[in-house]
Parts: C-alpha cells; structure tokens; sequence
C-alpha cells in the first residue's frame, strides 16, 4: 500500500507531470481560463490515462516492439472517443467549452509517455495507480492555473463572485498571453519550493553522519 | 599577475606599514585603457532632459492629470527596483537612473485618463517582470517601458484606449469626453476633412501624454543625435521605411503625401523611433543590424497599423525586433583583424 501512496506523490508532487516534466503544455494554457474548464479537462484527461495505462499494461507482452505508438494510439483514441461521448451526453456545456480539446487528448503527450516509460514496463496494478496519480498531478496543476487566471482575469473562482465588482479585471490573465505568464511563474513557484525542500534533506543528510561519528566519538 | 606580485613585493619588505599610501606601482586591467567617463546614469539623464520637451507639452494640453501619472509610473518604477533589489539581496542600482528613464517613458505612453492604478501595475511590471526577472539592467530582452504598456494595453483595453479631446485639462478626476485619435480615423478610412496637418505636427490632437507633439519629440530626438547618445540608424531606417511605404500605398484613395505625413505624425511613431527603439540593452549594436532593426519595426508598423487589429502597431513592432536584436548582432559580426574572410565557393583552404 505504501507504494502506491508514494507513488500518488510521485505524480501530483515530485514528478508532477505540468509543472515538473513540462509535459502537455497545449491544454495546460489553452485550457485552463476558469477552474470549471481545467477541472474538466483534468478529470477527462485523468480518466483515458487510467483506462489507457491498465489496457496497454495488460497487453505489453502481445504488442511488437515496432509498431507499438501506433498501437498505443488506437487505445488511447477508442477511450477519448468514449470519454467524449460520455461528456456530450452529460456535461454537454462543459463539452462545448473545451471543445477541440477533448479529441487532442489523443495526441497529449502525458498520457503517451506514460504508456511509454510505465504501463508497457509494469504489471496492471502500478500501471492503474500510475494512470490516477499522474492524472491526478495534470488536474492539480490545472486548477491552480486556473483558480490564478480565473480569479485574476474576471474575479471569479468556480464561477462565483470572489472580488469586489469595482475590481478592473486584468483581461490579459484570460488571454493566451496571461496563460504563459501564470504558467511561468507557477512553475519558477513550485521549482523554489523543491530546491529549498531538497536543499533541507541535503542538510539534514549531511548533519546524521556528523552526529553519528560525535556520538561514536 | 606575477609580474604584479613581484614587484609589489621588494616594496612591503622594505617597509611593511606604509604600503597603503604609496600609489601603486603597475595598474593591471583589461582594455578599454581609455575612458570617456561617461556613464549609465550621465546616458539616462541625457534621455530625460530629452524627453521633458514633449513631457511639459503633455502636461500642458492636459492639465496636471497627466503629471500625476507620469508622477505614478516613476515613483511606481524606482520604488518597485528598491524593492526588489532589497528583497532579493542584490546591489540596488535606483541611483543610475534607469528606473526613472522606464517609468517617464511608460508614463508617456499613457492616455491622460487613466485610472491611477494603470501607471502603479505597469511600472511594477515593468520593472519586476520585464526588466529585473532577465538579471537587471543590461540584460533585459525587451524594452520594459514598452512591454509594460503592452501588458496593460491587453489587460485594460478600454481605459488604455479611451483618448480625451485635446485640451480637456483634467485635474484629479478621469472624467473627459473621449474622441477618436488620429490615427485611429486613418485606420478606419481615408484622412478626415479636418485633418489639420499642422495641429498634427504641434501637438493639438488626442493621444497618449507623451506622443502627441511631433514638434517636441523631434526637439528631444535631435539632442539626442546631437550629444550622440543615440545614433541616426535605427530613426532614420524607421521612419524611413513607413515614409516609404505609406507614400506607396496610401489607404482609401487618400493622396499620397498628406497620407504619408499624417501616419508620420500620427500614433507613437515618432517617440518609438527616437526614444523606444534606440535603448541600448535592447538594440542591436553594429551599424548593419542597427539599419535592418530599424528596417524591420517599419515594415512590422506598417503592416499591423494597416491590417492588424489594433489600430497602433508601434510597441508590439518594437518588442518583436527586441527579441530579434540577438540574430541581427550576429549577421553583422564585425571582421576581426587579422582573419582572412572566406570568399564563396572556397572552402577549406
């Protein structure tokens, strides 16, 4: 079980696949203009990693070497055309405001690297929890991209009124331009906070060894 | 570095205490040898006094409103440097000027009506973004007077182009009746009936605080070339270059040179070309790539004024070629003595 929850950490924290590994950066900006958009986007995303990391795990052994992106591709594409049937039968607003971008999940280049590096290498289990943490990171990422642009951008968070109506909106935060200065500084954020977090294991690491020779001394 | 050491050292032998009075023996430093003394904050007050021409024009079509946003925008810049440079432990630099020369120059790129929260978020961002996240002075990629007002361009696009009619002195509230600049009118069609060439060329139209008088921006601009601050390349090829091409193709059957003329005059053409384009951390420094920056903004003005959607095309022209300045240094690296060049077609000798 410890597994599993290290490697839930793996992908919403120290290997976040956004903010960390750079990856799918085109729904990452496109997308994320309100929460309710980048939740969405996370959670279809989320949803064709799981199905399509446990299906390319179950049939590693089968698929040949050479032609195994195609491969990966025609999975991954029958899911996303299932989530998006899905999305239009029940979320159909959210449906229309994403809109190209539910079939680019084919192409997005998370879920193809995860079949890649993990699900083709790993058992069914890992693979799963592989799918749901890194899902899970994208989503995250997302939101806070989101809650910052949306908030910035028209003053509202999930839709509701969260600054005063006198607040001038900073209309740039919800245009493509403000996705790639949020996108930024986000990550300059997060990459401060993991050297300090790293530099602190460093010290603590270097300060055991010393104790332990004073204390054999 | 031996040859320093050697002989510096019968010296303390001999007596070890007085060493620090005596002058030093050899001076070791790399070339230039010859220094003309002129420095960063002597270039940015030459700028400034250049530019309190069509600044003091400004304020006097439009009432003190426009100094206080002018008066904004600078003290937003230096205090934001200060701060920065304090918080982040680096040298603080507000004493060269530079903070200041960004802040006048954003301030001027202003209408008179903004809301006073305009000038305060462009110079932080400005100054913080633009200029201090690239490492500070000389290392910025673009000019952050300009980026700046770009930025607040796209965030407040209304109060950012909502222009009071000239000669509505404003005081401390915002409330004006707007009018359509002039270039603005150019966009929408041919050259209006009233369009007053000379009022254009003095200043006695709307626009931004700083652009509206040709006749003082020129005024600054010509001390400039003058006390050879800035070189005549990137003007002349500018402006040169929209001269040429709004001379060729008026728009909507207007006649070919007071069409040329009004774009000249029009929009932040002239402030851009002498003041904008020429900074030197974000202009190209051989006389070639100099020529073809200037070459570039005026064919980029050109186009956007004419096909773009904004009806201004001179700040998102000058950035682009900022980011450009890198390539255009390469292509005309100069010859280094002593190197023979190779002709074409010879290879390996």
């Amino acid at each position: 079980m410890n597994k599993y929850l290290k490697q839930l950490k793996e992908g919403v924290l120290d290997q976040n696949p956004v903010l960390v590994q750079l990856l799918g950066m085109c729904p990452t900006l496109a997308t994320t203009t309100s929460v309710k958009n980048a939740f969405g986007m996370g959670m279809a995303a989320t949803a064709v990693l799981i199905c399509s990391n446990i299906f390319i795990s179950l049939l590693r052994k089968f698929i040949p070497k050479q032609v195994r992106i195609a491969a990966y591709i025609v999975i991954i594409s029958g899911f996303v055309t299932a989530v998006e049937l899905l999305m239009k039968a029940y979320v159909f607003s959210l449906y229309q405001s994403l809109g190209l971008f539910i079939p680019l999940i084919v192409v997005n280049c998370i879920i193809l690297a995860r079949a890649e590096a993990f699900a083709s290498k790993n058992p069914v289990l890992p693979s799963a929890m592989d799918g749901l943490s890194m899902g899970l990171g994208f989503t995250f990422a997302l939101c806070i991209l989101g809650s910052i642009r949306e908030i910035l951008g028209s003053g509202k968070w999930m839709g509701l009124q969260v600054l005063p109506d006198s607040y001038p909106k900073m209309v740039i935060f919800v245009l493509p331009a403000g996705a790639f200065l949020t996108l930024g500084f986000v990550i300059a954020a997060v990459q401060k906070i993991r050297n300090t977090v790293e530099e602190r294991a460093r010290k603590k690491a270097a300060q055991k060894p010393a104790e332990q020779e004073e204390n054999a001394a | 570095m031996e040859d320093l050491k050697l002989q510096e050292q019968p010296a303390s032998q001999e007596a070890p205490a007085p060493v620090a009075e005596m002058p030093p023996l050899l001076t070791v430093s790399p070339s230039p040898h010859a220094r003309q003394g002129i420095t960063t904050s002597h270039l940015m007050r030459d700028v400034i006094i250049a530019l309190l021409p069509a600044t003091i024009w400004g304020i006097y079509i439009y009432g003190l409103r426009a100094a206080l946003v002018i008066l904004f925008s600078v003290l937003s810049c230096v205090v934001s440097e200060l701060l920065f440079q304090i918080l982040l432990k680096r040298t603080v630099t507000i004493s060269d000027c530079s903070a200041i020369l960004t802040g006048l120059l954003l301030g001027l790129n202003l209408p008179p009506n903004v809301p006073f929260y305009v000038p305060i978020v462009g110079g932080m961002f400005a100054i913080i973004v633009v200029k201090q996240l690239f490492g500070g002075i000389g290392k910025n990629i673009m000019n952050p007077a300009l980026a700046a007002r770009v930025f607040l361009m796209l965030c407040w696009t209304n109060q950012m182009t909502g222009f009071p009619k000239e000669y509505t002195r404003l005081w401390w509230s915002a409330d004006a009746v707007t009018s359509a600049t002039p270039l603005a009118s150019l966009k929408v069609g041919a050259l209006a009936e009233n369009f007053n060439l000379l009022d254009l060329f003095l200043g006695r139209t709307g626009g931004c605080i700083g652009e509206i008088s040709v006749l003082m921006l020129l005024i600054g601009g010509a001390y400039l070339l003058v006390r050879r601050v800035i070189s005549w390349q990137i003007p002349v090829a500018y402006l040169g270059v929209v001269a040429l091409l709004t001379f060729l193709f008026p728009a909507g059957g207007a006649d070919r040179l007071p069409y040329m003329v009004a774009s000249l005059c029009s929009g932040g053409l002239i402030l851009g070309a002498f003041f904008m384009a020429t900074d030197y951390v974000t202009s190209p420094v051989t006389n070639g790539g100099r020529l073809l920056f200037g070459l570039g903004c005026g064919l980029l003005t050109f186009f956007i004024r004419r096909f773009g959607g904004y009806p201004e095309g001179v700040s998102f022209s000058i950035l682009i070629m900022n980011t450009l300045v890198w390539y255009l240094d390469m292509a005309f690296k100069p010859h280094v003595y002593g190197i023979q060049r190779k002709k074409k077609g010879e290879k390996k000798a």
